[in-house]
């Protein structure tokens, strides 16, 4: 990985009649990256990928591929290939041929080709699945012969567009190590789309937040977590702890609002005194649910709204948990956590 | 050069679009379109009686000719048997797209469906043709009512004015068994499916409010399958409408509408007195849909 | 409190039973009866029960050059236009599955017209069109009155297939490097292939059988479909014809039977995939 930018995003705009579904973004994805657009349903996200790869063109702005601009260039004439969301695998085909689709595309001789293919089903963890029909393969593989099909061309970027989706949660986790794996191996630029945002915390190196067409932020998953900079980033990334107004004045003196996250705020008696360097409110719990590795409290705050405790299980049995329900409680955390936020 | 070719119109989704779109329309309008709307022109036109040729001035006077006493007695004609033949369907195809609905297996479903559509894929034509062999004088029917011992009824029926004939095969009588045949099928298919979306519930909710097996047929099933009904009908009706090959093959001097049509183009050259008598089915079939589309039977096609 | 059970079929009145069995009956034996009459020693009625049994009317309709002649006619026609249809339904049902315009439900309206309006209007219409431009009738205008309703059984098909293949396939194929015309050659052609096959089938066997706007736009020449009629009205060869009747069942019979399983197998096949 280094500095160059592999895709360039300037003044971005693409307008559907009134709807902006890509308002002026600007952003620029690493060479050898795992890149992630993470937004919910409708911000642009996906969008953006079919202008990377070329199905859509921008109503404005220019994207830039290493340094060229490829805004007006069909799909077939950008080295980008694109794993959908669906598989689009090809249903006449057989999963050899699929995979080779590209290569047969640009008339690489079948001796060298089938070589490829055999190489790209090792890598995804495929062996001997050459003959058969896509119709005949489960979800799971499917998608890790959507992926090959893509990474045998050896494109400049590839692009992601939730492909995760239709799988169940044990096999999409597998997945999500697996892919990770193999862009590491491959070395090359990966762009992410997803949903998903513990997806995105887990896989990649930088996100981008995305919302109605703009972009709230692009940072490091720890950035965007611990210091979420706008009141979207802070409430779709995790659980929305947000304190504004009048009761965020009488905790932490000023009335910006502020996040803090659930497992940086401890549950304590009322009788027990803040130490320094600590903010300090009081309220009753609300709910407590019991997730076997931690358990999480929904506190109702005496100055109003509530706030989301997470603490992990270490000492405590369920029982003992759940018994916290409908008592009065102190809740502290330090001052170095929260994050003011502009609106 | 194939590439920039594709790329060329990529980029030009409307010209792709022109491209797609152009050789068909421009075929069907140019030649069906156009080709109707020159049959409408002409009938504005009317024949010279004394040049046998046709006069290319607006007149009404065509129209005029089809609304005498024996044109109107064609079109009358021609719609009585299109709705007696309407009317034969909707009660011969009832019960077997009742039980076909309701009563089949799904596997039974498969294999009635096929005898249904069946004689559909066989020629038209053969199948008038059959219907000459079945109706002949000294053919299966006639055979058969002979053994019945039904000669003297047969007799009578083929004696009564205005639907009787010399025999079966060149009667109103036949072509109304003919038409019948022919077009049930189309009655069917309709009244099958418009009966498979009456949800089981609803008859066993009749049958749970009091009322007996045949009250729930004519207050339940009846009125749901009747916009079925209305579909099929669309069919036999036009379809009778227009046809000259049943009453010249099995009719007699007595013209129906498509006869008519067929006579006055050919050998009179008469195509203005012919186009105002197609323009009458069209009519008349536009009306009938606009009532079909309020009695629902669009949805059920 | 009813139980739920998986719909057991109650046995059906016998009444119902009786009258569905006969419309069923009424609707087939007619064709049965014709495979009954082509083997009669009868020539010139068609006295039931048969006289006698015999297979030398096929000899003799196979001697007859006017019958070749008029299916040789009569399969040319087919042929040509089924393709016509084949180009000219495609590309329609391509525009109107890609793409959303200004009176894109008139197109189907439109394409179905000759369908649905009665065979008459349409023979007539273009017989007095042909008729004003002086244009003379031969097998070319046959073909024109032909293409006419075979477009829409190819549109709808091939169209009916576009709605069931993904969409990204397309886009998947451009994505790897294929341009328009290959992505068109390797995935869009495989996919419709059965839906063409269908479509094509259907139109062959509608032309092949078609009377009404054959003979209005037919001048001298003679297809299978207006031999039969010019017997229905002034019958001469009576034990030929039935031979002839009975050949053309068979001949419409096939293609569409196999339209049906292809497109039947191509719906499972379609699902699978997805």
């Amino acid at each position: 990985m280094n500095n160059n930018a592999a895709v360039s995003f300037e003044g971005v705009c693409r307008y559907f009649g009134d709807v902006r579904a890509v308002d002026n973004v600007s952003l620029m994805v690493r060479d050898g990256e795992f890149f992630s657009i993470l937004g919910p349903s409708g911000s642009g996200k996906t969008t953006c990928l079919r202008l990377i790869a070329g199905f859509d063109r921008p109503t404005a702005g220019r994207i830039l591929l290493y340094e060229q601009d490829v805004s007006q260039l069909p799909p077939y004439e950008r080295d980008v290939n694109t794993v959908f969301q669906d598989y689009a695998l090809f249903p006449h085909m057989t999963v050899g041929e699929n995979i080779a689709y590209g290569l047969m595309i640009k008339k690489i001789p079948k001796t060298e080709r089938q070589r490829r293919v055999e190489e790209m089903l090792d890598l995804v963890r495929l062996p001997d699945m050459a003959l058969r029909k896509p119709g005949q393969l489960s979800g799971g593989q499917r998608q890790r012969v959507a992926l090959a099909r893509a990474l045998i061309n050896n494109p400049k970027v590839l692009l992601l567009d939730e492909p995760l989706g239709a799988l169940d949660l044990k096999l999409r986790q597998q997945m999500q190590i697996e892919l990770k794996t193999i862009q590491k191996r491959v070395g090359i630029t990966f762009i992410y789309v997803t949903h998903d945002q513990e997806e995105a915390l887990t896989m990649s190196d930088r996100i981008a937040v995305f919302n109605q067409g703009n972009v709230e932020q692009v940072g490091t998953p720890t950035d965007i977590y611990e210091h979420p900079a706008t009141l979207f980033a802070a409430g779709f990334v995790g659980v929305s702890n947000l304190i504004r107004g009048e009761l965020a004045e009488r905790i932490t003196g000023t009335q910006l609002p502020f996040s803090i996250r659930p497992e940086k705020i401890r549950l304590a008696r009322m009788t027990e005194i803040p130490g320094p360097s600590t903010f300090s409110t009081t309220g009753c719990v609300r709910d407590v649910i019991y997730l076997g590795i931690f358990t999480r409290y929904l506190v109702e705050l005496d100055g109003g709204g509530d706030l989301v405790v997470a603490q992990q299980n270490l000492e405590t049995t369920s029982m003992e948990v759940l018994s916290a329900k409908g008592q009065h409680v102190r809740l502290i955390w330090s001052c170095d956590h929260i994050r003011h936020l502009e609106a | 050069m194939l590439k920039h070719l594709s790329t060329y119109l990529y980029l030009r989704p409307g010209v792709v679009l022109l491209l797609l779109l152009g050789p068909p329309m421009l075929y069907m309008l140019v030649v069906y379109l156009g080709s109707l709307f020159a049959l409408l022109i002409n009938s504005f036109f009317y024949l010279d009686g004394y040049t046998g040729k046709v006069v290319h001035q607006f007149t009404l006077q065509t129209y005029a000719e089809l609304l005498q006493a024996s044109n109107m007695e064609i079109i009358l004609r021609t719609v009585v048997m299109a709705g007696a033949v309407t009317l034969a369907d909707a009660v011969v195809a009832f019960p077997l797209a009742y039980y076909i609905a309701k009563h089949a297996s799904p596997k039974m479903k498969t294999w009635l469906y096929i005898a249904v559509t069946l004689p559909l894929w066989s020629s038209y034509l053969v199948r008038v043709y059959a219907w000459k062999l079945i109706l002949a004088k000294e053919g299966i029917v006639s055979w058969f009512v002979n053994l019945l011992g039904l000669d003297g009824i047969l007799g009578w029926l083929l004696h009564l004015p205005g639907i009787g004939g010399s025999s079966l095969s060149l009667s109103p009588i036949g072509m109304f068994i003919v038409f019948t045949y022919i077009w049930l099928p189309y009655m069917i298919l309709p009244i099958q499916t418009a009966l498979e979306r009456v949800p089981k519930s609803y008859l066993e909710a009749s049958g749970d409010l009091g009322a007996k097996p045949l009250a729930t047929f004519r207050f339940v099933t009846l009125p749901l399958a009747f916009p079925g009904v209305v579909a099929g009908s669309i069919f036999t009706f036009s379809l009778t409408l227009g046809d000259f090959i049943v009453p010249l093959s099995l009719g007699n001097s007595r013209f129906f509408i498509g006869q008519a049509v067929y006579s006055h183009q050919g050998t009179s050259g008469n195509i203005p007195l012919a186009a105002a008598f197609t323009v009458g089915p069209v009519v008349i079939m536009i009306i009938y849909l606009l009532i079909a589309r309020k009695l629902g039977a669009f949805d059920a096609l | 409190m009813h139980s739920k059970h998986s719909s057991p079929r109650e046995s059906a009145p016998l009444a119902l039973k009786l009258a569905a069995f006969g419309s069923l009956l009424f609707l087939n034996v007619p064709l049965l009866i014709i495979f009954l009459y082509a083997f009669t020693t009868d020539e010139t009625t068609f006295t039931f029960p048969l006289p006698g049994v015999t297979t030398q009317w096929f000899a003799v309709a196979l001697g007859r050059t006017d019958l070749w002649a008029a299916l040789w006619l009569t399969l040319r026609v087919a042929a040509v236009a089924t393709l016509v249809a084949l180009i000219l339904g495609t590309l329609a049902a391509a525009a109107v599955y890609r793409s959303n315009f200004f009176g894109k439900d008139a197109i189907s309206l439109l394409l179905i017209l000759p369908l649905a309006l009665p065979g008459i209007v349409t023979g007539i219409a273009l017989r007095s069109a042909l008729g004003s431009l002086a244009i003379p009738f031969s097998y070319w205008t046959i073909v024109i009155g032909h293409a006419t309703f075979c477009i829409v059984v190819v549109y709808n098909n091939v169209l009916a297939r576009f709605r069931r293949t993904s969409g990204s396939l397309v886009e998947a194929s451009m994505d790897l490097g294929a341009n328009a015309f290959q992505t068109f050659r390797h995935v869009v052609l495989p996919n419709i292939a059965t839906a063409l096959l269908a479509g094509g089938m259907l139109a062959f066997a509608l032309s092949f059988d078609e009377i009404i706007v054959t003979t209005f736009t037919a001048g001298q020449q003679m297809t299978l479909p207006i031999w039969i009629f010019s017997q229905l009205t002034r019958p001469r060869d009576r034990p030929v014809t039935n031979v002839v009747a009975m050949f053309v069942i068979l001949i419409t019979f096939l293609p569409i039977f196999f339209a049906q399983k292809i497109s039947a197998g191509s719906a499972d096949a379609g699902e699978e995939a997805r």
